[in-house]
């Protein structure tokens, strides 16, 4: 009996905490959007109707890691690697910073003298920035197989920019093409080849340097 | 071959996720006749499917002038610009999908570009941001990295832009400013330390919007160099860029 009355007592003590509970939520769901005789009852869509282009996610920014080899003219080849923010403007050019570093191998007279040594350690150190505009020349699609298309984009691509190398600094026009691959709507590929040219007084005579450059990446637009 | 297709087929599926992930989209409802959705966000990619008269469409992303849209059966593909401003919302209303037209220009509050030129003899690359307080004055931030036969430098500047005829396509500015810079004679030639010195400026330019969101800039400054010696150096600087606004 006394067990009948405590499952009674248990059964109104949890119904009314549940209605109190409920009445809490509907309270609060008023709190959040007061509820007013006087307004239209249009209202609540009229949010909805203002679609603001603002609204809608941009992915205009493409950033891009890269490496790949970089030739420095009389010094050879070695790895290169930096990364790279574009900004695209339109569906044809884009702007792109891009910063990179490398290092100096020895000159063929070093090699051969042994010892003679032009450029101490630390000079033998490259970093480069620029910034150029790019414009996407041709446009198109890829097909691997039979079933997959990807799109992608051949640029050319030109600009401006510093050379830090052997403890100065030069101005640097750099000219290229590369390749866009889109994996999905958000990652490409690239494959990029740059000329890096700048006026270089080390080796004696002033003389036009051209520094070139073979890079694969990847980037992601946001 | 089949190994470039799975691996490229790998990093697709690796990057594919986060697409699931269910959000909730702004919604346009077909104007006209039909909508064409292409492959690709860009003119020359193939229509490879239309949506209806009345049929409802959720706008993904947008890149440049293209829209990533969604059909209620699941397909994805690119519309324009010029098609998304012929839809209409799920109320009925038109949408505003605008273009940066001329009006945006004259309008614009942010703007960042890039100058490469002479100062003194040198070259130089000047990089700029700015902010339009009004439509007729703004103000800029500019970096510049100079390369000279005896020495390199770098300026840094704040600069007061007056534009007196913001609507006109080839619009003239007066410009006034202040900074430092950083001289950095080269070792091997000149027995000089580093020094930095205050710099004024006063120029002129012109500005000619070209389309869309680019901006072309020539300029000329005059600096002056106040420097420790009691002669001040004089500068003329010239340059020319591009810059887009936003």
């Amino acid at each position: 009996m006394e067990s009948r009355l405590r499952i009674f007592l248990l059964k109104s003590v949890s119904l009314l905490i549940l209605t109190g509970l409920f009445s809490g939520c509907s309270l609060l769901r008023v709190d959040d959007a007061p509820y007013d005789d006087s307004e239209p009852v249009i209202q609540p869509t009229l949010e909805r109707r203002t679609v603001s282009e603002a609204d809608i996610d941009s992915e205009d920014f493409e950033a891009t890691v890269f490496a790949g080899v970089m030739s420095i003219e009389d010094f050879g080849s070695n790895v290169v690697y930096g990364a790279r923010l574009a900004y695209h403007i339109t569906e044809d050019f884009f702007t792109e910073a891009s910063v990179g570093r490398t290092e100096a191998d020895e000159t063929s007279f070093e090699t051969l003298s042994g010892g003679a040594q032009i450029l101490s350690d630390s000079q033998r150190e490259l970093t480069y920035y620029n910034i150029s505009l790019g414009y996407n020349l041709l446009p198109g699609e890829a097909f691997i197989g039979k079933g997959h298309a990807y799109n992608s984009a051949l640029y050319v691509i030109a600009g401006v920019g510093n050379t830090e190398f052997a403890d100065d600094s030069h101005f640097t026009i750099n000219v290229g093409a590369g390749y866009r691959f889109l994996l999905t709507d958000w990652v490409a590929l690239h494959v990029d080849f740059r000329d890096h040219i700048f006026d270089s007084d080390l080796l004696g005579n002033d003389k036009t340097t051209h520094n070139l450059e073979a890079t694969g990446g990847i980037s992601l637009f946001f | 071959m089949w190994r470039l297709t799975v691996v490229l087929l790998l990093l697709q599926c690796l990057f594919t996720a986060r697409v699931q992930a269910d959000e909730v989209y702004y919604r346009v409802v077909v104007a006209e006749a039909y909508m064409e959705m292409h492959s690709g966000a860009g003119r020359g990619y193939p229509v490879f499917h239309v949506v209806d008269r009345g049929d409802e469409v959720e706008v993904i992303k947008r890149r440049t002038d293209w829209f990533l849209v969604r059909t209620s059966r699941g397909k994805e593909g690119w519309v324009s610009r010029h098609e998304m401003q012929l839809t209409l919302t799920p109320g009925g209303e038109k949408t505003m999908f605008a273009d940066a037209a001329i009006g945006d220009f004259s309008r614009r509050r942010w703007e960042a570009g890039v100058l490469a030129g002479d100062f003194d003899g040198a070259d130089m690359i000047t990089v700029y941001g700015a902010y339009a307080m009004t439509q007729n004055f703004s103000a800029e931030l500019s970096v510049s990295q100079v390369f000279g036969d005896f020495s390199d430098a770098i300026v840094g500047r704040i600069s007061l832009l007056a534009q007196p005829f913001p609507e006109w396509r080839l619009s003239p500015f007066f410009s006034l400013g202040g900074g430092l810079i950083y001289t950095d004679p080269n070792v091997t030639l000149v027995e000089e330390s580093d020094r930095t010195d205050q710099i004024a400026s006063a120029g002129a330019g012109i500005r000619m919007y070209l389309t869309r969101r680019f901006i072309l800039r020539a300029e000329y400054k005059n600096n002056v160099i106040f420097q420790d010696k009691n002669d001040n150096q004089e500068i003329d600087e010239w340059k020319a860029g591009f810059a887009f606004f936003f």
